[in-house]
């Protein structure tokens, strides 16, 4: 059948067309012996060492992209393949009559039960990492097509996508992806913005509708995947390729220009990180800096807290990047579930809760390590600190008193400190934002948080499928907390960003320059795309544009009119524009 | 052939990092070297034997090994484990 479409979540923006690849990881029976003991035994043994040979390829490939995480990861994996218990346990049924894979099967099943046994939830999940290592073994005997293969540029069909599929990714080859797992935050929509790729995510059930080398389109502007497209919608998407192209190539002249409006306001536009392998998209999209380093990812292993040592190295990476460009370390935010691993805590509220700075605070040595090795940092770059979840002046005054023990204790260990180390506030807490006046006195600078301020202000969790039409971050109540904000921080004498998602929404670009911004910290890719409207555009355009906005009473009627606005000046911006009403 | 018995005491218990950091130490040592918990023993140069014995904060492990480095090998884990495993 002709021209079947599916809908999933846009994760990375583009549109691309090209043959469709399956990656397939289905289970499978595995063959029974049939050759002779020693055959089998030989077969096993050749599956290990190739295996071995990929993970230590991957290996490399990790430590050249310096991503510590995947690293560990496939150490790990490398262990399990040469363990003794897998190597003996898999000898023995061969030499009990099994073949190979088969043998392999086996050990999968028994140990299975085995881990079924135990009660904590952390050690339990390693079996998966067992699971994964000796299915690569099997695929090894049985030939299967698990893995990427670089013969020519295809479009990625699969489940999901593990961390050392993703370090294997070549742009080269990889035209776009598609997975029926995931969301817009998900691993795999990061490394897809971060490489510049389209994708969408959270295609359920794809996987059973398309075939190998069948064509496929994916606008990962509207999260669509068309398979084996029909002339008609060949030619249509093939004119918005080429319109976008072209719109990308003029893009890419702008990029050693400033972010300037027509009447000479300069923009700072920087780059939020997720993850090191967004740092060099940061700087060949033109950023001027880091205006938000989520530092979660290095919290987030399965080893408990990272030391002083591991954090340094990732800050001092960032900060050499980058050089007289400030780089912005949020300290970590994230609940106590996610620190505390398998001994959770369940808490009613967790986005009212004991998160960000709260945690940070309470558990003092997570903070000062952390701080420490931004100051350590310090002399390789342009480094800063920011807050999370400021929403009382007591937290400011807590945390400035730790950064000066711990400026102090590493002056005395006798390590230079590039001073000073200037220390701002995410504004997401509608207290904080309300309050700002104070808060400018106490911090070097602001950064709005658009996404937890919409959230905390209207009282919505976007992540609820239910509500999720309330949460616009145009909303006017959102609005004029955001100029209240960046008043109080010009009338203090300091400057004001904002880092949520709306600094990558092209509607609300005017918006924020007509209220006075002096930074916007977005994903990198989109980058160039927002130069675009800024330097199309004038300040004092800008300016009645927001003096509109501030009269108005309702999102619906703020977004419609701030289309019609950028609309009118960039006409060609509508076919990238999300729809508003678009499911 | 010698032995001794030591409490976990950090937070996650033995988890993936601890385990492959005693498969390393294990694997300098000639001597074979076992770990015993609640009667269930396991080879201390497996990973996966390691992780299943699922071993807690505040459970004990007695590190048992036989051969020509068998005092050294033993003490070395020890310190491993005494020290938290160098994570916290």
């Amino acid at each position: 059948m002709k021209n079947r479409v599916f809908r999933g979540i846009p994760a990375s923006s583009g549109i691309v067309m090209g043959k469709a690849y399956v990656l397939s990881r289905e289970i499978f029976v595995p063959s029974p012996a049939r050759r002779t003991t020693e055959e089998e035994l030989a077969t096993f043994y050749s599956a290990i060492k190739s295996t071995q040979r990929d993970l230590e390829g991957i290996i490399q490939r990790l430590k050249e992209q310096k991503s510590q995480e995947g690293l560990k990861l496939i150490e790990v994996q490398l262990l399990l393949l040469k363990d003794p218990f897998f190597v003996e346990t898999v000898e023995n049924y061969i030499r009990e009559g099994e073949g190979a894979s088969y043998a392999i099967h086996k050990f999968i099943e028994t140990l299975k039960t085995e881990f079924e046994t135990i009660g904590d939830p952390y050690i339990k999940d390693r079996f998966l990492d067992i699971k994964d290592v000796a299915r690569r073994v099997m695929r090894k005997i049985e030939g299967e097509t698990g893995e990427l293969s670089y013969q020519e540029p295809h479009v990625l069909f699969a489940h999901d996508l593990t961390p050392s599929d993703t370090a294997q990714l070549d742009k080269k080859y990889v035209l776009g992806f598609v997975t029926e797992t995931g969301g817009k935050m998900s691993h795999t929509a990061i490394i897809a913005r971060a490489l510049g790729i389209p994708a969408v995510v959270g295609v359920g059930g794809i996987l059973k509708e398309v075939k190998n080398g069948e064509q496929v389109i994916i606008d990962g502007f509207r999260g669509v995947v068309v398979v084996a497209p029909d002339e008609d919608t060949k030619r249509t998407y093939e004119k918005r390729i080429r319109e976008y192209r072209e719109y990308e190539k003029k893009l890419e002249k702008a990029k050693e220009l400033p972010a300037t409006t027509i009447d000479g306001k300069e923009i700072d536009l920087t780059a939020n990180i997720e993850i090191p392998l967004e740092l060099k998209p940061a700087v060949e999209n033109g950023a001027r800096g880091i205006g938000l380093y989520r530092t979660e990812f290095i919290f987030l292993t399965d080893d408990g807290l990272p030391d002083e040592e591991t954090q340094f190295r990732y800050y001092r990476e960032a900060a050499e990047m980058f050089r007289d460009l400030p780089v912005i370390f949020r300290t970590l935010d994230s609940g106590g579930d996610k620190i505390l691993g398998w001994q959770y805590l369940r808490e009613d509220n967790p986005f009212l809760g004991w998160r960000g700075i709260r945690l940070t605070l309470d558990r003092k040595e997570i903070f000062l390590s952390q701080v420490r090795a931004i100051l350590k940092a310090s002399s390789y770059g342009n480094v800063k600190i920011m807050l999370p979840m400021v929403s009382s002046l007591e937290e400011v005054e807590r945390a400035r008193e730790l950064l000066e023990e711990a400026i102090n204790g590493l002056e005395k260990e006798g390590r230079h400190i590039k001073k000073p180390v200037e220390m701002g506030i995410m504004v997401e807490i509608p207290s904080a934002a309300i309050l700002s006046e104070h808060f400018a006195k106490h911090v070097d600078f602001f950064s709005i948080g658009t996404n937890d301020l919409t959230q905390y202000t209207l009282a919505v969790d976007r992540t609820n499928e239910r509500i999720s039409y309330l949460f616009d971050h145009v909303n006017p109540a959102v609005v004029r907390l955001m100029r209240q904000t960046i008043d109080a921080a010009h009338e203090n004498g300091i400057w004001a960003g904002v880092c949520g998602e709306i600094a990558s929404d092209p509607v609300a670009i005017p918006l924020l320059i007509g209220l006075n911004v002096d930074e916007l910290s977005l994903t990198p890719a989109l980058i160039p795309q927002i130069k675009g409207i800024i330097r199309g555009i004038s300040y004092q355009e800008c300016v009645k544009i927001a003096q509109e906005v501030l009269k108005m009473d309702s999102a619906r009627k703020v977004r419609k009119f701030l289309s019609q606005e950028l609309l009118s000046r960039f006409p060609h911006l509508e076919n990238l524009l999300v729809e508003v009403d678009n499911d | 052939m010698y032995k001794k018995t030591v409490e976990i005491k950090n937070t996650l218990g033995i988890h993936a990092r601890p385990a492959s950091e005693i498969v390393k130490r294990a694997s300098r040592f000639k001597s074979n070297i076992s770990i015993e918990k609640d009667g269930m023993e396991v080879n201390a140069k497996s990973i996966m034997g390691i992780l299943m014995l699922a071993c807690e904060q505040g459970s004990k492990i007695t590190i048992v090994a036989d051969g020509e480095d068998e005092k050294e090998a033993v003490e070395s884990i020890v310190e491993l484990v005494d020290n938290k495993f160098y994570e916290e």
